[in-house]
């Protein structure tokens, strides 16, 4: 798959990715790599200027839809500055024309799901930057999806609010096992998160290492701070390095 | 998924919010606000009235506030028909400026091609001053009223035109790309998103409007003289004009001023009302 821009920009060339499904994977690359260029085309906000998408998955064929559900996180909260967090959590479902009290009922308990039970009625603005994210994270959980798509979801936040929300995603991604699409340049961070790292490099973006990272979850605090934790993050930042170097 | 996962209640609490301390219903620290102006209004009549007497000028030159006073109540039967048929003119001018201006700018907003096409007649009507274009208007439509509405229509619309076209067209493009993704309709972006996103700066042009609708009206009624028909406050202020009676055009200046800061007021509260939970403009900072 490759994707140029109408100015000419190759922003991605030659990739070619399989996503499992109920897969947590993270892309990792240095910026301007094509991440958030590839995460659009996974998204379908643009098509690909060559190759092609293909979903796979038993569960789209019996439902017949051309795509799976998708849920996106920003790398910036996105959320209406006009509408109260529940509201801006029900949007998905409110452009679904789902009813007001069904999709309320459903935004507050997606709400509570990333630990915001009783900010129902608090206005973005009103938020720390960690809450607004999680709101965020609520909004594209509150579908149901099947995938997850997110881009750099955390990279604008402090490390301890960071390591809570890695946390609180691991949690709900076992409970509930959609595929996760992550995008992150934090080595620790795509280490500690996924199943498999995909190191990507820049000028053309291009996919050059993957790499898996057997280990069970639940994942938590003692993983971070064990010694296969650090000889992970090790690999990855030499496959990261050489990603920049090539 | 099941949705029965509980995770750690974060540790932030809403705060109680803070009581605002009132005097006489009004928020304490707006006091300054509102009192602060009044005495400098009420020192600089208070000394012009002691110029006027010192000096011993003849009112027709320049009255003292007193007799403005005397003549504003004395004349209000005339005064308040005029300043009722110039309201009439500036609220219906203003309106169909709210109206058309946020239509047209919805027009706008759907195609690149019309607002290329359209907009430069917007800025023509714009720029064209009405004190050379009323006489015209006055001359081809037979209602005055309806002449003078048109004219204060016409310098009133642009400001809400321009400021609601740029607000629809402003709206963050990672909102746009979510309404994309989730497959909203053109109309669902338009309510949900474009028009909120806009509401802020609709409001900035309808409270410049506001001001420039009662301007307008003023100028297109100078300007159509004394048809004798549609006699609101600028024609009164021609009529004492001709019959010297300064202190009843001062009277007649003074309902203008006044309305006009009434309408700049009564759309500055619309403003704060519609905003006050989250835009920036209306949130009073910490600190
Ligand atoms: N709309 C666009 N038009 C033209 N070029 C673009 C466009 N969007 C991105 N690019 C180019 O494509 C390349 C990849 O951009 P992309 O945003 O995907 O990088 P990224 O890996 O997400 O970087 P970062 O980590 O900084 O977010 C960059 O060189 C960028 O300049
Ligand atoms: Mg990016």
């Amino acid at each position: 798959m490759a994707k140029r821009f109408t100015d000419g920009t190759l922003a991605l060339s030659g990739v070619d990715l399989d996503v499992g499904q109920g897969e947590f994977l993270s892309l990792l690359g240095p910026s301007g790599c094509g991440k958030s260029t590839l995460l659009r085309i996974l998204s379908g906000l643009i098509e690909p200027s060559a190759g092609s998408l293909d979903w796979l998955t038993a569960a789209q064929q019996t439902r017949g839809a051309a795509q799976p559900k998708l849920g996106f996180v920003f790398q910036e909260p996105t959320l209406m500055p006009w509408a109260t967090a529940l509201a801006n959590v029900a949007l998905p479902l409110r452009l679904a024309g789902m009813s007001r009290s069904e999709r309320e009922d459903r935004a507050a308990s997606a709400l509570a799901r990333v630990g915001l039970a009783g900010f129902e009625t608090a206005y973005p603005r009103a938020l720390s930057g960690g809450m607004k994210m999680r709101v965020s994270i609520a909004r594209a959980l509150v579908t149901c999806p099947d995938i997850l798509l997110m881009d750099e979801p955390f990279a604008a936040l402090d490390e301890i609010t960071r390591f809570r929300l890695n946390n609180d995603l691991l949690s709900i991604w076992q409970e509930a096992r959609f595929t996760v699409v992550f995008v992150t340049h934090s080595v620790f961070e795509s280490v500690y998160l996924s199943e498999r790292v995909v190191v990507m490099a820049a000028r053309p973006g291009r996919v050059v290492r993957e790499i898996a990272i057997e280990i069970p979850y639940p994942r938590d605090e003692t993983f971070r701070t064990s010694a296969e934790y650090a000889s992970l993050c090790r690999t990855v930042s030499l496959g990261l390095g050489e990603a920049i170097a090539a | 998924m099941s949705e029965t996962i509980a995770l750690p209640r974060l540790e932030e609490d809403v705060q109680p919010r803070l009581a605002v301390r009132r005097v006489l219903g009004v928020a304490r620290d707006a006091w300054p606000r509102i009192l602060m102006p009044l005495i400098i209004g009420i020192a600089s009549l208070g000394a012009w009235e002691i110029a006027v007497v010192v000096n011993d000028v003849p009112p027709w030159i320049v009255p003292a506030p007193s007799v403005i006073l005397a003549t504003l109540l004395r004349d209000w039967h005339t005064l308040s028909v005029s300043l009722w048929i110039t309201l009439q003119i500036t609220f219906a001018a203003l309106a169909v400026a709210a109206g058309l201006g946020l239509l047209l700018a919805i027009l706008f907003a759907q195609s690149k091609w019309i607002e290329l096409s359209l907009f430069p007649y917007a800025v023509i009507l714009q720029v064209t001053p009405i004190v050379a274009i009323a006489p015209l208007i006055i001359i081809w439509v037979n209602n005055v009223k309806l002449a003078l509405l048109i004219c204060a229509w016409i310098v009133a619309f642009f400001p809400i035109l321009s400021n609601t076209t740029l607000g629809l067209n402003s709206a963050d493009h990672n909102l746009r790309d979510l309404f994309r993704l989730y497959r909203a309709s053109r109309v669902q972006e338009l309510f949900l998103l474009r028009l909120p996103a806009a509401l802020p700066l609709f409001l900035a042009g309808l409270r410049i409007s506001g001001g420039l609708a009662l301007i307008g009206a003023i100028v297109a009624e100078f300007v159509a003289g004394t048809g004798g028909q549609a006699s609101g406050l600028a024609y009164r202020i021609l009529e004492s004009g001709y019959q010297l009676q300064i202190p009843r055009m001062f009277a007649a200046l003074f309902l203008i001023c006044v309305t006009g800061i009434v309408i700049f007021l009564v759309l500055g509260l619309i403003q704060h009302l519609l905003l006050r939970h989250w835009h920036e403009s209306a949130i009073r900072r910490e600190g």
